[in-house]
């Protein structure tokens, strides 16, 4: 053990008598103060697009979180794994909040544009799609789910987290108009992130490919 | 009662700023009609109240600053404006690097309060103060072959931190572009301030360009040199991404930016609640200038 290790191995101590709720709790904390600042006029001229985009920053901010907390573990001994339904799912709130604002009141419900934006236009196209493949996921964040699925096909199921998270990046990415260093950080840490699995991915895929092609 | 824009208010008859601060409701329509020399009755009379100086001045998109809304508000005071010249080039009779103040001296300062619909699909109402750019280009005196006037924008990196580094992949100077018609049209203006203030740095002091139909990057800010030609000159957001920003760049809402819908805008200052607005053809001066295009498919030279 490293020194690191050593120092998220004695965390781990601590962290373990935390309980999970907390975290919903705080983490429900910064929409709502986001909200009470819009209505109080806290967020400048333009408050709904200020919400829309600090609600997006920061489910991809909470999706990273939630990719690095095998990284942590695996080369930090910091074990913060049962706080990782709640990031996810926090993550998959916030993207909710950031879809209800843009529909409500951003674009204000006017259905022809909001369909015409979700077929016509690539980064709305690619936003939706995080989000749609984000709902089986916060479907199945309760025990009785994984319980039911099996933990094999739940883990399975649960790697579109990758997906969702590369979605998220690249529709940041599209909807700005100039390339920023900010925007192309996000899809680096998120490529990063995954990339940190492939070894594992690609292992355990050549494995059973190699099952497949043994004569029995 | 507020009396009307009128065409000959000089910089002396603008309202005090206490004045309108939370009262003034005021015929658009009219005064677009009006700052056309009444070329056109009113379209709509449609009541318009302008931004509040503190909106106007503190969303901004002046990617020479950083491209936050906020960061021209919070970098652009980095700014001198003054000495100030502007080079005046290409098919002019007397080309040459005027001071500012040669410039426009001697033009009457007119107030004209204008809809301001940018291509992200939100808008505002500003009361400019300024003249016509078809009077400086008058005081120049523009050669027969002319068919465009290029702009560009102030490069200093020392000021505009936008500029150094790699902050953004645009290739400065900002560059925009008009043809010579739509120079001339008495709407299209150069402004030198907002609210009888002078321009705030991060409007684009001391001096830009006002062009109320078209999307408001087309409004360059900060001018330093004019050049009439006889080409279409090649514009920043065309350069950048041809397929979404078009030379002519009109406000259409029947031409969506292909990332986005063009159809309605979010009025920027109602808070949280504000209820969108269906956008207007040629952003409701349609009456005045829809005949610069007579005969142009509107999808092709978008």
């Amino acid at each position: 053990m490293n020194q690191i290790q050593t120092i998220g191995h004695r965390v781990s101590g601590g962290v373990r008598k935390v309980p999970t709720w907390p975290v919903y709790l705080l983490g429900l904390l910064p929409p709502v103060w986001l909200l009470y600042q819009g209505i109080t006029g806290g967020l400048g001229v333009d408050p709904v697009k200020v919400m829309e985009h600090q609600l997006g920053l920061w489910a991809l901010q909470l999706l990273l979180a939630g990719l690095c907390i095998t990284p942590l573990m695996r080369f930090a001994r910091l074990n913060l794994l049962k706080f990782r339904r709640a990031v996810g799912v926090l993550a998959f709130l916030y993207i909710l909040f950031h879809l209800v604002v843009w529909l409500v009141l951003d674009i204000q419900l006017r259905w022809n544009e909001i369909w015409a934006d979700i077929v016509k236009r690539p980064y709305i196209t690619v936003g939706m799609a995080a989000f749609v493949l984000a709902m089986p996921l916060a479907a199945t964040s309760w025990n009785g789910a994984v319980r039911r699925l099996g933990a094999a096909t739940w883990g399975k199921l649960h790697q579109l987290t990758y997906v969702i998270v590369l979605l998220g990046a690249v529709h940041f990415i599209m909807q700005e108009k100039v390339w920023t260093i900010e925007s192309l950080l996000y899809l680096g840490m998120a490529i990063g992130l995954i990339g940190l699995r492939l070894p594992k991915m690609l292992g355990r895929f050549r494995a059973r490919s190699d099952q497949k092609l043994t004569p029995g | 009662m507020f009396k009307p824009f009128m065409p000959d208010l000089t910089a002396a008859d603008v309202t005090p700023q206490s004045m309108w601060m939370n009262r003034r409701q005021l015929l658009a329509g009219g005064a677009a009609a009006l700052a056309a020399g009444s070329i056109a009755r009113p379209a709509q009379a449609e009541a318009l109240a302008p931004n509040t100086l503190e909106e106007i001045t503190s969303y901004n998109n002046f990617y020479e600053f950083g491209t936050g809304k906020s960061d021209p508000a919070k970098f652009a005071h980095m700014l001198t404006t003054s000495p100030w010249e502007i080079e005046i080039n290409g098919m002019v009779d007397n080309p040459g690097t005027y001071p500012l103040q040669e410039l426009i001296g001697g033009m009457d300062i007119e107030e004209r309060i204008y809809r301001f619909r940018c291509v992200e699909a939100w808008s505002m109402v500003i009361p400019w103060n300024g003249f016509e750019l078809n009077k400086v280009l008058e005081k120049v005196g523009v050669q027969a072959g002319a068919k465009y006037v290029a702009f560009e924008t102030l490069v200093r990196p020392d000021e505009m931190p936008g500029q150094r580094g790699f902050r953004s992949n645009i290739e400065w100077p900002y560059r925009e572009g008009l043809r010579l018609d739509e120079a001339m049209h008495p709407l299209t203006m150069m402004a030198t301030g907002i609210y009888g203030e002078p321009m705030a740095n991060q409007n684009g002091a001391p001096i830009r360009l006002v062009v109320p139909w078209k999307y408001g990057f087309k409004s360059i800010k900060s001018i330093v040199r004019i050049s009439l030609v006889d080409q279409e000159p090649p514009t920043t957001w065309n350069m950048l991404q041809s397929s979404e920003y078009g030379f002519y760049s009109n406000v259409n809402p029947q031409v969506d930016h292909p990332r986005w819908s063009q159809a309605s805008e979010r009025v920027i200052g109602g808070g949280l609640f504000q209820q969108r607005k269906d956008t207007l053809m040629f952003n409701g001066y349609e009456e005045q200038v829809a005949s610069l295009y007579d005969g142009m498919d509107l999808r092709e030279f978008f």
